[in-house]
């Protein structure tokens, strides 16, 4: 009993200080956020006043002026869409890895690990070129193609781990059941495989949500540049301040999607839901 | 009408392993037939084949008079029990078993009329709304059979179903498959390892080993004249005893002593031969009066180890084995080495079984008078393993794969 609760304190504190290590640059954010232009510089943690000047300043002027709500919707549905397709592309695929053999299934493997490894800064150039001479310069499809192209092999990887971990037995058994291999995918794999699936979204979505790499290089306006790289365009009141509580400000409120989506998505990662498949 | 017809049915594998050779079976429209044999036999894949989820490499397979080979699963109409269960840990119970019909289309009342009768009659009424993790392991094997049931389909296939029971469930079950097989009297196949299984289910049981069909008949044909070596050491439990023997001139020498051969066995032949004697043709030579002077031999035997287990009494002990060799024998042995982990066999020795009356005096140690009754005798052919009954001069390995009974030889 006495070992136990001194366990507890230890994890404890611990725990404490891996959280307020973690979030000390959140809060730090919150409080620049909410100080008035004139407090930005005064070195104090929290804020003397509180002002709400900094968040009413992104959204004014409405969709045509505001420098922030155009982005947000951009960045909202470009990580959507990639995310939809990526996790639609890669069930497909992870589901014919782990089930199936067939010729070549370890080079494109392979191949998916590498493309994960490649570092994307490398294709910035060349895509630059690319995209404007086919015409998908600053544009969605623009984003998401390379979105898609380095969030897939992660989502590959991920499911195919989870498929592996569904008896081939529970497919058989939808078969003889009646169902068609893919009424026995959609039916059977793809409920079973829902933490797999629910955590390979969470990592795509993530991942296109903070680009910022192609988001600054491969965008030009409003019409597809996403928050990251909105943030980078932001202006002060006059050209001599630092729009520092505007780009605090418009980092929590892009932080507040992500939160929203992992929780969402965490409740649906129930471990332990094969449990009861099989065996007596 | 649902009988199944395999004709000449093969499998192949990709890495050139062949599962099932040459497979020519019917099963009756309503019949019960077991498919048994050691693991590895190609049991299991003959029934996946009947499936369809295993392809046929050749020959005919038919459900119901129409051949099937190329028809999806789900297009063959047939139920299929998975030794593992297989039920859909999303689904509650009753989705579980309305999972075929909803996929069928049937409208919302017919299912849960349909789901409802197979719950009552497999008693999961009050577990309906459960889901399969917070089931025991009957209850889910249940569930598994209403999943079957609820169909109503041509034929059931049930791959091993009690094999992850415990051992007094699975006795329990088993009567329930009986009954319910019975009394809904579809066209069922059934593949276990376990003899014991085979013999109180079946209306028939087929012997299977190294993918070949042995043997077909009822449990008592089986028992009473099995066609080789094979289906004499695995049908029956404890097992036959197997010794040498040698015939010439109408008697048969043994190494507990020499007998009249039987009336109709081994005739025409003279020479060497593997005896088989089950262990209930044995019998304390105190215990069995007249009887002794009859007929059978009276012997003299070391008695290794004593069994009682109340009802019966079983005595161990040993002959010379005089170099009895037979892969089949052999297959057996190495199964049965599997199951227990114990060599049974000593080198150049034949352990034998006697089961004795249980009011005999017998104990372990003791220089004991045994009775055989050698008009129950067995004899096979030493090289080959096929029975030598009355005509030893018949072509042998027919019935192998027809599947015919040796009585008609």
């Amino acid at each position: 009993m006495k070992q136990g609760s001194r366990d507890y304190a230890t994890w404890s504190i611990a725990i404490a200080v891996v959280l307020i290590f973690a979030l000390i640059p959140v809060i730090w954010l919150i409080s620049l956020s909410l100080k008035p232009p004139s407090a930005v510089t005064d070195q104090r943690f929290i804020p003397s006043e509180i002002s709400f000047d900094n968040y009413k300043s992104l959204f004014e002027g409405g969709i045509s002026d505001s420098p922030f709500i155009k982005p947000l919707i951009n960045s909202i549905l470009i990580a959507l869409i990639t995310t939809v397709i990526a996790i639609t592309l890669a069930s497909f695929a992870a589901y014919a890895i782990a089930r199936l053999e067939f010729p070549g299934k370890r080079v494109i493997l392979a191949g998916a690990l590498a493309i994960a490894m490649f570092p994307p800064i490398s294709t910035v150039g060349p895509l630059f070129d690319m995209w404007r001479a086919l015409g998908l310069y600053d544009t969605y499809p623009g984003l998401i193609i390379p979105y898609l192209t380095f969030s897939l092999p992660l989502a590959i990887y991920v499911l195919v781990a989870f498929f592996r971990e569904i008896p081939w037995d529970l497919e058989q058994a939808a078969q003889v059941d009646g169902a068609t291999p893919f009424q026995a995918f959609r039916k059977v794999i793809v409920p079973l495989a829902a933490p797999g699936v629910f955590t390979a979204a969470i990592l795509v979505f993530i991942f296109a949500w903070n680009d910022f790499v192609f988001a600054i290089s491969l965008t030009s306006s409003d019409a597809s540049r996403t928050v990251p790289a909105a943030l980078a365009f932001f202006t002060g009141e006059s050209s001599f301040t630092q729009p520092t509580g505007s780009i605090a400000a418009a980092a929590v409120v892009v932080t507040v999607p992500i939160i929203v989506f992992v929780l969402f998505f965490q409740r649906r990662i129930v471990s332990g839901l094969t449990a009861g498949a099989v065996k007596g | 009408m649902s009988e199944i017809t395999l004709d000449g049915i093969t499998k192949v594998f990709d890495d050139g392993y062949e599962a099932v050779k040459e497979m020519n079976l019917e099963v009756g429209d309503g019949e019960f037939m077991i498919l048994v044999g050691p693991s590895g036999c190609g049991k299991s894949t003959a029934l996946r084949m009947i499936a369809g989820l295993e392809d046929i490499s050749s020959g005919e397979l038919k459900i119901g008079g129409e051949v099937v080979n190329d028809r999806a699963p789900k297009d063959r109409d047939i139920a299929m029990v998975f030794q593992n269960y297989a039920l859909y840990p999303h689904m509650t119970v009753r989705e579980n078993m309305g999972f075929a019909l909803k996929l069928a289309g049937a409208d919302k009342a017919e299912i849960e009329s349909k789901v409802e009768a197979a719950a009552k009659t497999l008693d999961l009424t009050q577990h309906l709304d459960r889901r399969p993790a917070n089931l025991s392991g009957g209850q889910r094997q249940r569930v598994a059979m209403g999943r079957a049931i609820v169909r109503d389909p041509k034929a059931f296939l049930m791959d091993e179903p009690l094999s992850n029971l415990d051992a007094k469930l699975r006795v329990q079950m088993r009567t329930e498959v009986a009954r319910l097989q019975s009394r809904l009297e579809t066209t069922t196949v059934y593949v276990t390892h376990d003899q014991t299984e085979a013999m109180t289910l079946g209306d028939r049981v087929a012997v299977m080993r190294a993918g070949v069909l042995q043997q077909v008949g009822t449990p008592a044909e089986l028992y009473e004249e099995p066609i080789n070596l094979f289906v004499a050491g695995f049908i029956g439990s404890p097992a036959m005893n197997f010794m040498p023997a040698e015939v010439s001139g109408g008697k048969v020498k043994l190494p507990i002593g020499e007998a009249d051969l039987p009336e109709g066995l081994g005739g025409g032949r003279d020479g060497q031969v593997v005896a088989g004697l089950r262990p209930e043709s044995f019998e304390d030579a105190e215990m069995v009066g007249d009887l002794r002077d009859e007929r059978g031999v009276v012997f003299k035997a070391e008695i290794d180890l004593v069994e009682s287990l109340g009802s019966d009494l079983y005595a161990y002990f040993h002959v010379e084995s005089g170099g009895v060799e037979s892969d089949q024998l052999a297959d057996l042995v190495e199964e049965r080495l599997e199951e227990t982990g114990v060599p049974e066999v000593r080198e150049g020795q034949e352990q034998i079984v006697a089961r004795l009356d249980p009011a005999s005096k017998i104990k372990r140690g003791d220089t004991a008078e045994l009775w055989a009754d050698t008009s129950k005798l067995h004899l096979f052919d030493a090289e080959s393993g096929e029975r030598l009954s009355r005509g030893l001069s018949t072509e042998k390995g027919e019935g192998r794969t027809a599947g015919t009974v040796s009585r008609e030889l």
